[in-house]
């Protein structure tokens, strides 16, 4: 199969790094490679002009200033940093409060970050959510009744793409006089997200808003000033918060990537929310009783996720191998385990099966939409019926 | 500008640029089961191949992560976990740093590991990790990286050795080692830099993680891979040092030396590109400032640690005394040409009698 016939609708695992990023770091791949770290000599001192750069377009995309932001190899080492680095940060400094509440329906990577603290000594709270995957704030009025040092909650589901109310949030979070970090991998570049509505510590990623996969960024406040302990130590870049020579080339790229997101973000989520209103529309009409996981609003502006009525999704996926879709989140994907988020909101395991995820991004054109409405109520229809034979 | 700082960042390579452009075109998460993703995860199996095949190791055995920091952070959390550590006097702060009370095992006058001294702390704490770097960063030096496996292997110790500087400048296999990981990075071998790999020895692969998670890299390492700084990586792996890089090293050291520097761990065996030379009486920041203006890119010690000039703590290892802060490093890049070396000599002779001058002043 060539790739030119492929149909990518999953802007929720990986998207398309846009040429215009791929521009802005090809003098980096290049003429310019010097170690940023290497102010003592011309080259090293452009490449560390250019990465600060970069800093700033990722701190104007959320709201913050250029020194509140950490470069990372990513959204997953950003909220391994914030999580752990938070929680032993307040261990070494005496800090008795041990609860470290998170929600179920989180991506693995916080999840076990959270988990792994038991180890230590900590207490992590998994709070569920509603039928809508939204966060029932009583629920988290009640688990922060007992002092609580960090709450994490992320700001957009990976798989079905519901918006926590983060403002809302904070303002509980900050009652309470706990930490609020938020895995804005999927929000940011897509929806607004602004650290000034009380937010602590925020993950993004490179790869999820059109940038290049292997960097991403960790917001630290500053003002009041918020304290991690670093995740590895070693030549003590980044403050010292993360370690590892910088890499130039994928930092320019996501300071793109932020810009372009910041500056089209407007467009692109209409156009991603009237695809994505398109798609529904045209497969709940091909296919009755086609069902929505999760809320439709608030939601990601190219996130759906639907259950199938009478097929499972590993089966239509195999029929039309052109459309590149996911059952749930990418990491797991090779596994065939049901979505741990989809029997969060109450489906069953036979349910989640018969469950697609659809990522539209910048890059998705409406005869993608078409064809995958045509083809999957195609492949739907004959699969239905040959069981039904 | 005359780049000789390469310990602090190769040049990219053509064949790496060329992959990771590639590789920026590739759509997919490896992680995700359709084409998109498949197509991505076979350049991250066909990186993996090429780097375990170029350092004497199994494909499973590769855990591609962020870097040469990060690699040797996850060897010594996951090898470390339950035993003592013993860290190389000379070892990158990436390594001090991440065990800050290891024992330290001390080096010869000439900058290679005391052997002795190891076997004696060895015999006090066996089952230790010992974490020692093939080539150090600074001045070059080889350690007796296969003699010091033996011994720790006679006492049950595990060896880590950071091979970050000789990956690229020298063959470098785990197997031929007999060490129990290794640790490369891509930017110090020509790749570009956000890429770099944990080698582990069969028997010692299941290791913990340090960034939990989706599960990617057989659960040893969370997070979607950094594809085109990994097929870039694995692209410039393929190549080594070009063959008269010694000779061009030598001849930038001796037109140190006719000025009146001394060379640093030079009687012991090095790769082929790094020279440590010191001018007695003169800081090394303002010999680095003075060969900068003149065009000339080296530096005082490790990049890391640039901006804030101090005392080697390499150097000072050796003994070297005040030496220690009087020395820079010239580090060949593999793209170095002969007129590279005339430049640095003319600007190296004009620095060093200007800054005598102003000194005797």
């Amino acid at each position: 199969m060539q790739p030119a016939s492929r149909v990518y609708l999953d802007n929720q695992a990986t998207t398309r790094c846009d040429p215009r990023v791929v521009d802005a770091m090809l003098p980096w791949f290049t003429e310019a490679y010097g170690n940023p770290h290497s102010v003592e000599h011309a080259m090293g001192r452009e490449a560390e002009a250019a990465v600060e750069t970069a800093r700033e377009q990722v701190a104007a995309l959320i709201g913050a200033q250029a020194n509140e932001i950490v470069f990372t190899s990513g959204a997953t080492e950003s909220n391994n940093i914030a999580i752990k680095g938070a929680a032993r940060h307040a261990l070494r400094m005496g800090d008795d409060r041990r609860r470290i509440v998170t929600l179920a329906t989180e991506h693995k990577c916080v999840l076990q970050s959270v988990a792994d603290l038991a180890d230590e000594g900590f207490e992590p709270v998994f709070l569920p959510v509603d039928a809508d995957g939204l966060l029932d704030l009583d629920r988290l009025r009640a688990a922060l009744a007992e002092p609580t040092l960090l709450v994490s909650v992320m700001a957009a589901n990976n798989e079905i793409g519901v918006l926590q109310p983060l403002a809302a949030i904070a303002e509980i979070v900050k009652a309470a006089g706990a930490l609020l970090h938020t895995d804005a991998a999927q929000a940011a570049g897509k929806t607004q997200v602004d650290v000034g509505v009380g937010i602590d510590l925020l993950s993004l990623s490179g790869h999820k808003l059109h940038g290049p996969k292997g960097v991403g960024a960790l917001y630290v406040r500053r003002r009041p000033r918020v304290r991690v302990a670093p995740l590895f130590s070693g030549g003590g870049q980044e403050r010292g918060l993360r370690s590892g020579t910088l890499p130039a080339p994928l930092a320019v790229g996501l300071g793109e990537a932020c810009r372009l997101a910041w500056a089209q973000m407007v467009g692109d989520a209409a156009r991603a929310t009237e695809l994505r209103d398109r798609l529904l529309a045209g497969l709940s009409a091909a296919i009755p009783g086609l069902r929505v996981n999760g809320a439709m609003s608030p939601r990601l502006p190219g996130n759906l996720n639907v259950t199938f009525p009478a097929v499972t999704a590993v089966r239509l996926m195999e029929a039309v191998p052109e459309l590149c879709v996911s059952t749930g989140s990418a990491c797991s994907s090779a596994t065939i385990e049901p979505s741990y988020v989809l029997r969060a909101i109450g489906l069953s395991d036979e349910e989640a099966a018969r469950s697609l995820r659809f990522g539209i991004g910048r890059f998705t054109s409406a005869a993608d939409i078409d064809f995958a409405i045509a083809a999957l109520a195609d492949a739907h229809a004959t699969c239905a019926a040959r069981e039904a034979a | 500008m005359t780049y000789l700082d390469a310990n602090a960042s190769e040049p990219l390579r053509p064949q790496a640029r060329a992959a990771a452009i590639a590789a920026l075109d590739a759509t997919g998460n490896p992680s995700s089961v359709h084409a998109a993703g498949r197509a991505a995860r076979r350049l991250l199996e066909d990186a993996r191949e090429t780097i375990a095949s170029r350092f004497g190791a199994r494909p499973a055995d590769v855990v591609f992560t962020s870097g040469g920091t990060e690699a040797n952070a996850l060897a010594i959390a996951g090898l470390g976990r339950g035993r003592s550590v013993i860290v190389g006097a000379t070892e990158h702060d990436a390594v001090r740093a991440a065990v800050p009370d290891a024992a330290l095992l001390p080096v010869r006058p000439d900058g290679t590991a005391d052997l002795d001294a190891l076997d004696a702390l060895l015999a006090r704490t066996p089952g230790a990790l010992v974490c020692l770097m093939l080539a150090n960063n600074e001045t070059g030096v080889l350690h007796p990286i296969g003699d010091a496996a033996a011994i720790c292997r006679r006492h049950g110790a595990l060896l880590h050795v950071d091979a970050v500087q000789a990956a690229g400048r020298m063959p470098v296999s785990l197997r031929g080692t007999g060490a129990d990981s290794l640790a490369v990075s891509g930017h110090k071998l020509g790749g570009p830099p956000g890429a770099g790999a944990l080698i582990l020895a069969e028997g010692r692969s299941d290791i913990a993680p340090v960034l939990r998670g989706g599960g990617q890299e057989r659960g040893r390492r969370g997070g979607t891979p950094a594809l085109p700084a990994i097929a870039g990586f694995a692209a410039a792996a393929a190549r080594g040092a070009p063959p008269g890089i010694a000779g061009l090293r030598d001849a930038a050291e001796a037109a140190a030396v006719a000025c009146g520097a001394v060379v640093c761990g030079g009687n012991a065996p090095r790769l082929p590109n790094t020279t440590s030379v010191a001018l007695p009486g003169i800081r090394a920041d303002a010999q680095v400032i003075a060969l900068d203006l003149a065009g000339i890119a080296v530096s005082a010690g490790a990049a890391c640690s640039s901006g804030k000039v101090a005392t080697s703590h390499v150097l000072a290892a050796m003994g070297l005394g005040p030496l220690a802060g009087q020395a820079i490093r010239v580090s060949l890049p593999w793209s170095v040409q002969p007129a590279d070396i005339d430049a640095f000599a003319t600007a190296y002779a004009a620095m060093a009698e200007r800054l005598r001058r102003h000194l005797a002043a």
